[in-house]
């Protein structure tokens, strides 16, 4: 016997397409659902007699429905997604969301494609998580259509019907590549464009694969977006810089710096500062998380850092030249390890400034500030 | 009455593709167009640049691609230079491209590729004992039982009960061009979902050299991963003469997960690859007998085993194959400037020479000039310009790139392994060779060159350990890092075979600075406009003669289409607002 109806949670796991069904098939059991949702309402100063009714809503929901949209982009963070080991792109589209319009993965193509965005824009107003992907142009709507549409009229009608969009990748969030200089196509980000949505930014070229689904699941499961800084990043993951937690931070507070990319310094793993690494002004969870399960990530395999997920990075002046500090720029070659030292101490005296002014700037920023 | 049947977008690919097909009263495609709906503008963005930084900006051409474009730009400043790599950063040059080929094949096949010819839904009606059955019969892959086939079948059925289709939504399930009985449907749904999670896993090997995956970090001169192993190492306290231990990711081990990946692909291919396409091509020969291009191929070689300047010791060939004639391969001349050129004549940009003159890349120009339908339209002008991909020309001639492309070559060419994949295949699916000029040759060229690579990886590793273990650890050739060591005035080009084709990239070098930058990419090759004679690319000739069944659900042009693995992301020319001269680069 089958139901959909929400007062009986007795039967919700086996309804199939819920998320209730979809947490059956991953082995949790309507029991241990239930004591969880017993937990949430104490939490929540529920009365107890609410955990069932709670539990009934959750697993009769219908998985999300999520449009994605690519404008000026390489599909660099749809493959990006691709890799995410936990949630994995599976779980996701099979389990938590409905990916109702993706270029790259759907089945339809031309009109059957955009018959499918404008149904799940339809069934799903106003709730509709909306991503994307790319930049865009500015300077002539003939740069990038989609369908004969120009990504600016695509963007601005996808928009309207969203709970919240997600821009993933520095093009979408900061213009990206095609705005580097001289822009061309006047490449502009999502926020540029739509300002009367919650938007959450996830910068990075591409983004870390568990930064996008950690997020899509926050959302999923809280219903609201993570906490935000001023620059509309997940705090949690952009709170602070590659630098702050490189495994090779203890050589650069030594003052040991690999002067090429094979010397004995760079088989040793020193500090890669002097290379160009602009790992002191990243603000992002490679360092941390890591990239593909956990491998590696690019200091580890001995290239410096390219800042890939800060605004304008592409114009920040080389990606071998080493950062320059103000008043008494550090000499790039210098093989004093002293000197290296010196320079190593005024730096992280500068970083910790800088860190500081960004946290101050990391006012929190909620769903309902979005909101109002 | 004719008709005219537009597909925009065309999904599953990269990048934003038109096709405008013009039927007759039969459904029969008179002509079709090809049209890139998206530029960026990266050579102006490149140009003025540090050269050893343009790997990363051209890189981003294609995340789908995303090694290609950073192997094809820092070959081309080492071509400007005249550098010369370390044996060890030609290895792990090798071990790199090799990986993104198999990669990229298998998510095409399965991500991309598959639902052309699976049919989604008819896999719920599939016996998982008969699947199994089925499985077991074609290979010794272990997932094979019938309480897997289950399992997947379960999901997919609460997936299409429960109305919301996502991904699958509105394919054209239960089109009659679908043929495959419902357990080789369910059978190929498991493998989508199976190779989702290898492909997760085996891209360790690029976050191993490279730091991570898509867009893992490359060098000028080398590769960026210094080797943290060295095995005259005395494991005592003091510095070692050499130095090194685990301080970067290439130590034991990261060798070892190498090792491993290069396992996973071979027995992926092996196992599940190259017997599904088999396998489901067997249910379309109809589909050996239609979709071919030009007849013409062409091939730039690559995987040296002693240097991009040595030919001779690439594993693919150079060379063209004109009219599908085996027997000869014409060299190709890259400085002379009636080989490779390209032509604008319908294309949205214009020529101080003319609209209907050829550039070699090195005098390329490229001056912007949208004079398409304002959007939002409904139809492009197909008798004038149509697409923001321009029209390389081969001596004048179209010319098809890509797996097809290099399979013919190493075959032409006597390649022993090749031969008999080739020999294997046909046998095996009872066509003639004439079928591998086809919708499904092309395909099959692509499974059955994953295997010749993937089988050629673990050579390279072996050489690489081999290296090692002598005590040889360079990486990276430092000589011309510094560019105060540089000419005035240097131009190189790039050569690779990315898994789309045949990639160049063209760079000037002037003052130590990027002067002039263009990339010829291949789908530029196999997907742009008419030339001036108006003779179609491999894209529009290909799909000449196709029945639609019905013009709702062209199917028939997806297939072809998908055949080719399109990346349009990329039809990137650049112009300034003030219609100064440009550089130019397309993306794959």
């Amino acid at each position: 016997m089958k139901s959909r109806h929400p007062q009986q949670p007795g039967t919700e796991f086996s309804v199939p397409g819920t998320v209730g069904e979809g947490l059956a098939r991953h082995g949790v059991s309507r029991r241990a659902f239930l004591k969880f949702c017993t937990v949430m309402t104490s939490m929540l100063a529920l009365p107890p007699s609410m955990a069932p009714a709670m539990a009934a809503a959750i697993a009769a929901t219908r998985r999300q429905s999520v449009i994605w949209l690519s404008f000026q982009e390489c599909t660099g963070c749809t493959e990006a997604i691709t890799r995410s080991h936990s949630p994995t792109l599976e779980n996701l589209i099979f389990d938590l969301i409905s990916l109702d319009y993706h270029h790259t993965l759907q089945a339809a193509s031309g009109e059957a494609a955009e018959h499918a965005r404008e149904q799940a824009m339809k069934d799903n107003a106003g709730k509709y998580l909306l991503i994307v992907d790319g930049s865009i142009p500015m300077a002539n709507p003939g740069y990038s259509t989609i369908a004969g549409i120009s990504n600016y009229d695509m963007l601005v009608d996808s928009a309207k019907g969203a709970a919240a969009i997600v821009a993933v990748g520095t093009c979408a969030t900061y213009g990206g590549l095609p705005k580097a200089n001289p822009n061309p196509t006047g490449a502009v980000s999502v926020a540029d464009i739509i300002k009367d949505k919650p938007i959450i930014n996830i910068p990075g070229c591409p983004p870390i694969p568990v930064v996008m689904t950690g997020v899509l699941a926050h959302f999923l499961t809280f219903g609201t977006i993570p906490e935000l800084d001023g620059l509309g990043r997940p705090k949690v993951f952009y709170g602070e810089t590659i630098h702050d937690r490189c495994y090779r931070r203890p050589f650069y507070d030594q003052g040991k710096f690999a002067k090429t990319f094979d010397d004995e310094a760079a088989r040793r793993g020193w500090c890669l500062f002097e290379l160009g690494c602009k790992g002191p002004v990243t603000y992002n969870a490679c360092a941390t998380t890591k990239w593909n399960d956990g491998t590696s990530f690019p200091i580890q395999s001995g290239h410096g850092c390219i800042g890939c997920s800060e605004p304008n990075f592409w114009d920040a002046g080389g990606f071998y030249k080493a950062l320059s500090m103000p008043a008494n720029p550090l000499k790039v070659g210098a093989g004093v390890a002293a000197a290296g030292a010196a320079a190593g101490v005024v730096v992280t005296f500068l970083n910790r400034g800088k860190k500081g002014a960004a946290k101050a700037a990391h006012e929190t920023t909620t769903l309902n500030d979005l909101e109002q | 009455m004719n008709q005219r049947v537009v597909v925009d977008p065309i999904t599953r690919i990269e990048g934003h593709l038109r096709i405008e097909a013009e039927t007759d009263n039969d459904g029969r495609i008179i002509r079709a167009s090809s049209a890139g709906t998206m530029v960026r503008g990266l050579e102006i963005i490149l140009r003025g640049r540090d050269p050893r930084d343009a790997w990363a900006f051209a890189q981003r051409i294609c995340g789908v691609c995303t090694l290609v474009h950073g192997i094809a730009s820092v070959r081309s400043v080492e071509s400007a230079l005249k550098i010369e790599l370390p044996p060890n950063a030609q290895l792990i040059r090798n071990l790199m491209i090799g990986a993104q080929y198999i990669h990229d094949h298998v998510m095409h096949f399965y991500h991309l590729h598959a639902l052309d010819w699976v049919d989604v839904v008819s896999a719920l009606k599939a016996d998982p004992k008969a699947t199994s059955a089925l499985a077991q019969s074609i290979s010794g892959y272990a997932k094979s039982s019938p309480g897997y086939f289950s399992d997947v079948q379960k999901k997919l059925k609460g997936f299409v009960e429960a109305g919301q289709l996502g991904i699958f939504a509105n394919g054209y399930w239960g089109h009659p061009a679908y043929k495959l009985p419902p357990e080789a449907n369910l059978m190929a749904v498991a493998h989508y979902l199976d190779a989702l999670a290898w492909q997760r896993d085996v891209v360790k090997l690029h976050a191993i050299f490279g730091g991570k995956n898509p867009h893992p970090m490359f060098v000028v001169g080398g590769v960026p991963c210094a080797i943290s192993i060295d095995p005259s190492h005395v494991g005592k306290g003091g510095a070692p003469s050499r130095g090194g231990d685990a301080g970067t990711a290439l130590n034991m081990v990261g060798l070892q997960i190498v090792q491993n990946v290069i396992n996973q692909m071979r027995s992926f291919t092996d196992e599940v690859y190259v017997p599904d396409t088999l396998a489901i091509a067997g249910f379309y020969k109809d589909w050996f007998a239609q979709g071919e291009g030009v007849g013409n191929f062409m091939t730039f070689g690559d995987f040296p085993a002693k240097g991009m300047s040595d030919p001779s010791s690439f594993l693919i060939p150079s060379g063209v194959i004109l009219d599908r004639d085996l027997s000869k391969i014409h060299p190709i001349d890259f400085n002379a400037e009636n080989e490779i050129q390209e032509f604008v004549s319908h294309a949205w940009y214009k020529y101080s020479v003319g609209k209907d003159k050829g550039l070699h890349p090195y005098k390329g120009e490229t001056e912007f000039d949208y004079t398409g339908p304002k959007p939002p339209y409904e139809h492009l002008d197909l008798e004038k310009d149509y697409s923001w991909m321009k029209t390389p020309r081969w001596k004048g001639k179209p010319v098809e790139v890509g797996p097809l492309a290099r399979v013919l070559m190493m075959y032409a060419s006597g390649h022993k392994q090749t031969k008999e994949l080739v020999e294997m295949a046909l046998k095996k699916l009872n066509a003639p060779v004439q079928a591998l000029y086809s919708t499904l040759g092309r395909t099959a060229a692509r499974t059955l060159e994953t295997k010749i690579i993937a089988d050629a990886m673990q050579g390279w590793y072996d050489q690489l350990i081999a290296n090692i273990k002598a005590g040889d650890l360079k990486t990276f050739n430092e000589s011309k890092w510094d560019p105060s060591t540089w000419p005035a005035k240097a131009q190189g080009v790039g050569l690779m075979e990315a898994p789309r084709g045949g990639l160049s990239h063209w760079i000037v070098i002037e003052n130590q600075k990027i002067a002039n930058y263009q990339a010829i990419v291949p789908s530029t090759w196999n997907a742009g406009p008419r030339d001036p004679d108006g003779n179609q690319g491999p894209y529009e000739a290909s799909l000449k003669g196709h029945k639609l069944h019905d013009a709702k659900q062209p199917i028939e042009i997806l297939r072809t289409i998908h055949s080719f693995d399109p990346c349009i992301a990329c039809a990137v020319h650049v112009t300034d607002p003030d219609g100064e001269e440009l550089v130019q680069v397309k993306v794959s």
